[in-house]
């Protein structure tokens, strides 16, 4: 069933990107779509990594009991817990509930109304005009969305540190700066690129093959979410494997 | 000309089509009828290629449809206009960027020249000065009117309709099967309609394909089927009193 399916999901892909029929056309397309995805995700992913950010800081303070730590390295694990797992992770994970659903709702219910079928009869490639966009939208702005989340994640965390007193401000900033690798922020790239195909690749797939009706396009837009979010975690697994 | 030799559909143990033969010729309408589950959908869409035949073929001006890939399909289906049972308009465009969006896809006319021809298909339909709507603020039977003005923006040779009649009220319904006709005979394009509509079969019907059990089980004119003896073709034609009382007129 798994080998049906995921032979299934390869053949879609390789539909996807077979060469577009007019190039404008796909770029509206692409345009609009980095509009819904990254700008339509921005305050959700502003918010979840602020708070995030000063949570993590002050559990952090909570577990650093020892008077033998200097309370700089508080600001150093939030830094590399946030560039490597929390931001690119939690952003994918909430991307894949808001973003996959509407994707897979959004190609699923043009699928029962007949729309794909009346793209297909026009000629056009129904896979590549409906999901190409959304695959190269998604590659390009959950990228720069984990950036901002590592971001916001970080200033939240000088926030969090300094309302609670856990940490002060001076320190804190001693911490993210100090021993700072670049590479992890490369690791968090290479992470929310792949996340990025992955939710939007596997949503798409999701409605573009549901047969039925509504309650068909709602079953598969929450099999999508379940399907993206388990893959994420499986792709964040190898991509950590592999890289660090 | 479209030619369907010998066409055989599955779904699962379900064999819904059963070696279909027929043709259908420029510049008539061609009728597929059929009680529910006799085939008459899975046919038309057998034939512009949204489902594939186990066996069979289906040829347009002499091409092997069913065996071509994509690629090969693409100057084919420039040439098919379709309407679909619920219209299957672009919920995100509106009635103007509907028809415009075939004509993007595909041609190189300027924008002006693309917005005169969606004001022309417009008006086709009686629709005129409607472009700026959304499908969603249309009623069903001017969604039709859109879901045809559409199939006719790349002046189609193949004109496909699958039930334009269903859920409308008879006055819009005869409304829809008149344009068609003036349509078929403007563009002397090749049209096929599925219906189960009797007043289109006695109507516009030039060629009539009655499918029974996934089967060809009569064919003939609209004239010819009033005098068939054909028990199945009778009781579905003639199911309804208004329509026993017709024949026994004839």
């Amino acid at each position: 069933m798994f080998f049906t399916y995921f032979g299934q999901y390869l053949l879609l892909l390789k539909a996807v990107f077979r060469r577009p029929e007019k190039w404008n056309i796909y770029w509206k397309e692409i345009i609009h779509e980095m509009n819904e995805i990254g700008v339509g995700s921005l305050g959700l992913i502003a918010i979840i990594s602020t708070f995030v950010g000063a949570v993590m800081t002050m559990q952090i303070a909570f577990q650093l009991v020892s008077d033998l730590i200097p309370t700089s390295v508080i600001g150093q694990i939030n830094r590399d817990s946030s560039i490597l797992e929390l931001s690119p992770t939690i952003t994918a994970l909430v991307l894949a509930g808001k973003v996959g659903s509407s994707i897979s709702s959004q190609i699923g219910s043009m699928r029962v109304t007949e729309q794909i079928d009346a793209l297909e009869i026009m000629g056009i490639n129904a896979p590549g005009y409906l999901i190409l966009p959304k695959i190269l939208a998604g590659i390009t702005m959950i990228p720069v969305l984990v950036i901002m989340s590592i971001f916001l994640a970080l200033v939240g965390g000088l926030a969090g540190g300094s309302l609670s007193g856990a940490v002060t401000p001076a320190d804190y900033i001693n911490g993210i700066t100090d021993g700072f690798i670049g590479y992890t922020v490369a690791v968090a790239l290479v992470k929310a690129f792949v996340f990025g195909f992955i939710i939007t690749s596997v949503s798409a797939f999701k409605g573009f093959y549901v047969r039925g009706g509504a309650l068909e396009v709602g079953q598969a837009s929450t099999r999508g979410v379940v399907i993206s979010c388990i893959s994420i975690l499986v792709a964040d697994y190898i991509v950590t494997a592999l890289m660090l | 000309m479209i030619e369907v030799q010998n066409i055989h559909k599955s779904f699962g143990d379900n064999h819904v089509l059963r070696g279909i033969d027929a043709n259908f010729e420029p510049g008539k309408i061609s009728l597929i009828i059929g009680g529910s589950g006799s085939g008459k959908s899975t046919l038309l869409k057998c034939m512009v290629g949204l489902h594939a035949p186990e066996q069979g073929k289906v040829l347009y001006n002499g091409e092997d449809f069913t065996r071509m890939d994509f690629e090969t399909r693409i100057p084919i289906r420039k040439e098919i206009g379709m309407l679909f049972q619920n219209s299957a308009l672009f919920d995100s465009m509106t009635v103007e960027q509907n028809i415009i969006f075939p004509l993007e896809m595909f041609s190189d006319m300027s924008r002006n020249e693309k917005i005169d021809r969606a004001n022309y298909c417009l008006e086709r339909v009686n629709l005129a000065g409607r472009n700026k709507l959304y499908p969603a603020e249309l009623s069903g039977g001017m969604k039709k009117r859109v879901g045809i003005a559409r199939a006719i923006s790349m002046s189609p040779k193949y004109l496909f309709v699958d039930e334009p009649n269903s859920g409308l009220d008879p006055e819009t319904a005869i409304l829809i099967d008149e344009l068609i006709s003036e349509l078929t005979d403007e563009y002397q394009c090749t049209t096929v309609v599925v219906t189960h509509d009797m007043n289109s079969v006695m109507g516009i019907g030039d060629y009539i394909l009655f499918l029974y059990k996934g089967q060809k089980w009569w064919e003939g004119s609209n004239k010819e089927i009033a005098h068939t003896d054909v028990e199945e073709l009778n009781n579905f034609v003639f199911a309804s009193p208004f329509m026993k009382a017709a024949k026994e007129r004839f």
